[in-house]
Order: C-alpha cells, then sequence, then structure tokens
C-alpha cells in the first residue's frame, strides 16, 4: 500500500483518532511514546473478532474455538517473524514490557541468586525496569548495581565494563529510553555482559515502533515488548527469551493452560510457551496485535526510522526558537522523543496551556525519576513523534510552546 | 486558559508569599503528588487554637505554587476549626457542578480549575497537606 516511499498524508488516514479536533483546534498527537494510536485495520481485527470469532482458545473442538486458536497462534508465528526468533516457542504473550520484566525476575534470576550477588541495570531505566529487580535483590539480599549517564544522557560503556564482574548475575537494559530518547548500544554491551558470562534482558517498550527488531543478531537471552506502544491494542505484550533459559525456568503463575496434567499428587507443567501463559489469555489483544504487526510490515522500518529522525532534527531546531528551552537528553544517537523543561515554568502548566491548543504531550517524571535527579530536574514535558507525525504539526506545537511565555511572562 | 490561569494566581506563582521554612512551628506536614512530582512543606503556628503563622517551602507548578500562597494569607487569624470549614469549601468548590463560591473570597479564582480536572489535585494538594498539618500527621500526604 505504502510501499517505497512513506505517503505521510495516506498514513494520516489510516489513524482515525488523529481526525479530530480537540479545544477547537486539530488534534496534534505528540504521545506516542505513553502509547500510540490505532490503525483501522487494528480496530477491525478486534471488531472482527468479537463480532465473529469469540471463543476461548486451545480448549473447544468448536468452529469458534478452531478459528480463535488459529488466530492466536498465527500471531505467534508472526510475532516470531516480527523480531526473527528461532522459534514461535520461545514468544510468550503476556500483558506487556512490565509483566516481562516481573515474569524474568521471578522466575529466572530470583531462583539463582545468593546473597552478595550483583544484579545490573542503568540510571536511565523506566520505574518497570527498576523495581522488580529492587524487589528481588531484597529477597536475596542481592544487590542493585547501576550504570550511570553522561550529561548528554549516554551509558558511559567504560562505567559498565568496570560494573561487570563475576558477581554479577543478570544485566537489564532499555532499547531505547523514554525519557530521553537515547538509543543505547545494546548489541555491544549484550557482547561485553555475555564476555563475563552474564545474560542480558533488554526492554524495548519504546524500540519496537522505531527500529527493526532482530534477537538472533543482538544475542540477547530476553526481549520484550508492548503492544500499544506499537500502533496495538492495550494489555498485550511478548516476551521472547532463549528457549534454554524458559525450558530451565519456574512457572510464575499455576492456572489452566499452563499445565499438562493435575493431580493432587503432582502436576506436570505444559511445554513453552504455554508454561507461562496460565489462565484464559487476552485472545483479542493477541489478534490486535498481529494486525498491527501486518500494518507495520508494509513499511520498511529504515525508512520509518529515517522519517521520524527528520521529524526529530526538525523540532530539535525549531523548539531552540523558544525562550529559556533546556532539552533534556542530547544523545548522539536518539529515537524521535524530545524532553525539555522550559525556564522555571513547571512541566505541568506547559502540557495544559498547549492542550488548551489541542497538542497532546507528556508532563512529569515519565516514571523515570532517576533520570529526573541526575539533571536535577522535578520533571519534564516532553513530545514524542510516530511516524504519522509531520512537521507542520511540529510547527503548531513549537507556536504553542511560544503561548506559554504568553501566559507566564 | 485564562479562565485557569487567572492573573493572581500568575502573581501568587512569581512571587509565593510566606515562602520559607518556618523555624519554630508548632507543626508541620509534607505533601506529595506522585504524578507530577510537586512537593510541598507546610509549617503552621497556632497558638489557643488559632493559626498565627503559617508558611510553606517547595517545588510545584504555577497552580499549586499559587493555591499555597493564597491559602496560607486565607489561614492566618482562623481557629482550626474555621480552617477545615474553609478546606470543605474549597473541596466542593473544586469537585462539584453547582457550588456558591460567593463565601470563598479570593479563594474563589481557583474555580476555573474545575475545567480541568487533571490539574484539581494541583489545586488540592495544599488544602490537604493543611489538613495533616493540623492533626500532625508525619507521613507524607499524596493526592492519590
Amino acid at each position: 500500500m505504502h510501499a517505497e516511499k512513506l505517503n505521510i498524508a495516506a498514513i494520516r488516514q489510516d489513524f482515525p483518532a488523529l481526525n479530530q479536533q480537540v479545544n477547537g483546534h486539530p488534534l496534534v498527537y505528540f504521545d506516542n511514546a505513553a502509547t500510540t494510536q490505532k490503525p483501522q485495520a487494528v480496530i477491525d481485527a478486534l471488531m472482527h473478532y468479537y463480532s465473529h470469532d469469540n471463543a476461548n482458545v486451545h480448549r473447544g473442538l468448536h468452529e469458534l474455538s478452531e478459528r480463535a486458536t488459529k488466530q492466536y497462534e498465527a500471531a505467534r508465528c508472526k510475532v516470531q517473524q516480527f523480531i526473527n526468533a528461532p522459534s514461535e516457542h520461545e514468544c510468550i504473550f503476556l500483558r506487556g514490557t512490565t509483566e516481562a520484566v516481573n515474569l524474568v525476575a521471578q522466575s529466572y534470576v530470583l531462583p539463582r541468586l545468593k546473597a552478595g550477588d550483583e544484579v545490573l541495570i542503568t540510571e536511565m531505566e523506566h520505574h518497570s525496569n527498576i523495581v522488580p529487580w529492587q524487589m528481588i535483590c531484597e529477597k536475596a539480599a542481592a544487590v542493585l548495581k547501576v550504570v550511570p549517564i553522561n550529561d548528554r544522557g549516554e551509558l558511559i560503556l567504560s562505567e559498565f565494563e568496570a560494573l561487570l564482574n563475576k558477581k554479577t548475575k543478570f544485566f537489564s537494559v532499555g532499547h531505547i529510553s523514554n525519557a530521553l530518547g537515547t538509543i543505547n548500544p545494546i548489541k555491544k554491551m549484550i557482547q561485553m555482559a555475555h564476555a563475563q558470562q552474564v545474560p542480558v534482558f533488554i526492554d524495548g517498550a519504546q524500540a519496537a515502533p522505531h527500529t527493526k527488531i532482530d534477537v538472533q543478531d543482538l544475542d540477547c537471552d530476553f526481549y520484550a515488548f508492548s503492544g500499544h506502544k506499537m500502533y496495538g491494542p492495550t494489555g498485550i505484550g511478548v516476551l521472547y527469551g532463549k528457549a534454554e533459559l524458559l525450558e530451565a525456568m519456574q512457572p510464575y503463575q499455576g492456572g489452566g493452560e499452563m499445565i499438562t496434567r493435575v493431580s493432587f499428587s503432582g502436576t506436570q507443567y505444559n511445554v513453552i510457551p504455554h508454561k507461562f501463559e496460565a489462565g484464559t489469555p487476552n485472545i483479542a489483544g493477541v489478534i490486535g496485535l498481529s494486525a498491527a504487526i501486518d500494518y507495520l510490515n508494509q513499511f520498511d522500518m529504515s525508512q520509518v526510522a529515517a522519517y521520524e529522525k527528520q521529524l526529530l532534527s526538525y523540532a530539535t531546531e525549531a523548539i531552540q526558537s523558544v525562550k529559556d528551552i533546556r532539552l533534556i537528553g542530547t544523545a548522539a544517537d536518539k529515537a524521535s522523543i524530545l524532553s525539555f523543561t522550559m525556564g522555571k515554568v513547571h512541566p505541568h502548566d506547559i502540557g495544559s496551556i498547549v492542550n488548551d491548543l489541542g497538542v497532546a504531550i507528556r508532563s512529569g517524571h515519565h516514571c523515570a525519576m532517576p533520570v529526573m535527579d541526575h539533571f536535577k530536574v522535578a520533571a519534564t514535558a516532553r513530545g514524542s513523534f510516530a511516524f504519522y507525525n509531520t512537521r507542520e504539526e511540529i510547527d503548531i506545537f513549537t507556536a504553542a510552546l511560544g503561548k506559554v511565555h504568553e501566559v507566564f511572562d | 486558559m485564562r479562565e485557569l490561569y487567572q492573573e493572581v494566581i500568575i502573581d501568587h506563582n512569581r512571587n509565593p508569599r510566606n515562602f520559607y521554612a518556618m523555624e519554630n512551628a508548632s507543626s508541620h506536614a509534607e505533601g506529595y503528588n506522585p504524578l507530577c512530582g510537586d512537593k510541598l512543606n507546610l509549617y503552621l503556628k497556632i497558638e489557643h487554637d488559632t493559626i498565627v503563622d503559617a508558611s510553606f517551602t517547595g517545588e510545584g507548578c504555577a497552580i499549586s505554587t499559587a493555591s499555597a500562597s493564597i491559602m496560607i494569607e486565607s489561614l492566618i487569624g482562623k481557629t482550626v476549626s474555621q480552617a477545615q470549614a474553609v478546606f470543605e469549601q474549597v473541596h466542593t468548590m473544586l469537585t462539584c457542578d453547582h457550588c456558591d463560591e460567593s463565601c470563598l473570597g479570593k479563594l474563589a479564582i481557583f474555580s476555573g480549575v474545575k475545567a480541568y480536572p487533571a490539574r484539581v489535585k494541583c489545586a488540592t494538594l495544599a488544602w490537604h497537606t493543611l489538613l495533616a498539618a493540623i492533626k500532625n500527621n508525619q507521613d507524607i500526604v499524596t493526592t492519590e
């Protein structure tokens, strides 16, 4: 459909929510790092499932259950291809990236953690890639170590290297920072960790909509992402794990589907991935995610990334014309996320004023309070762009920021 | 937007009144809005059941800073039970559709906040912290 070159006007037509007025102005949706809008194809897939094929999966022998199961498992193969996993059995459907971190922390890392061992994360992580590790370290009397960032918001690799040691049992890092936009050199970091026999988890929540993911090329041990940040539904996400690691893990939750045989003398667990999918899953979510992958597959991800990079450079330059702008996060390699402060004006006030002009941005600590501490700010305002955004929208956004000064000066 | 950011609010945000940490306060409470990271320290000097002095420090948006500043101006000289009654009136103004703001005087300028539901907690943070200070509650009060 949109092959060859990106036709942004046509792409915008695919997203019904973009076509609306907010407070009397056309919506400018710049909160894509929080969640993206959904294309009609995803909305239709959800509607079609509930209108025609709704049934539980892996259970009934009836027609509807077979249809639902077929679509559910076909989605798993689609996910496998999307991230180039060796096998679809290595792709587990979960609620999202947060649940994936918790599963790996509780089920893979905690049983292998002894007092005094170390778990390594970074200073730029989202709270969801901090708190689950704090929880298990506390339980095991292990130590949580943190790779620091520099003032551009980049990880300091020499510090990372120095922190990796015999006590390091696990390393978890975000592919792209939601608060700073930094794209981390994860392939290199995975190699460095593996050289010390340290397994690695990649939080790919911010990466999936912006870049091609190849888990075999990365050689990561685990990789997780969420459907709703890549044009799919909320409440569905994927954990990829190397088969031998997943097989060595105990189940995280007990229930139906995750067993092969249950008796009161003992229970035999199902094989992967079902071992980790207790209970009736989010079937509609999986089908919607599958539609989102189909939608993205019609584009060349390198073109998507290139276009978003153009938007970021344009916005980075445009925003400098606004008085008192301070960019938070100026890494050399950045995704389309623009975090900033404006003099003494609180980011919440910025958010309210631009919202009055139809511009949706995020204001707050972005669930990354350690990042805020590093830059000594309580909060930032953040515009984050998707490939359906335009330069014209950035002009509206920049003008709206000018209004902030009108109110406060 | 001017409904929300009235001149008086902008003025109190720019020059918050009674903005200092009181050394001989008789009670103190700390408020926190986890949504936006706003922090507020409120100090009261209560003598014979009357708030004879009050002050605050902290970091917050224009609405929360101005709310604390104007609240303190309105409190000084009131008895504790009068202050609690004003809390109720302000709370009603910010959360109910129909209310009489005439009794609130200067505080009525915050009625515009009601049209911005995401900002109501910015305006109420100071008031919730006040209740905690009156009770001398040492836990950090949140707006959640």
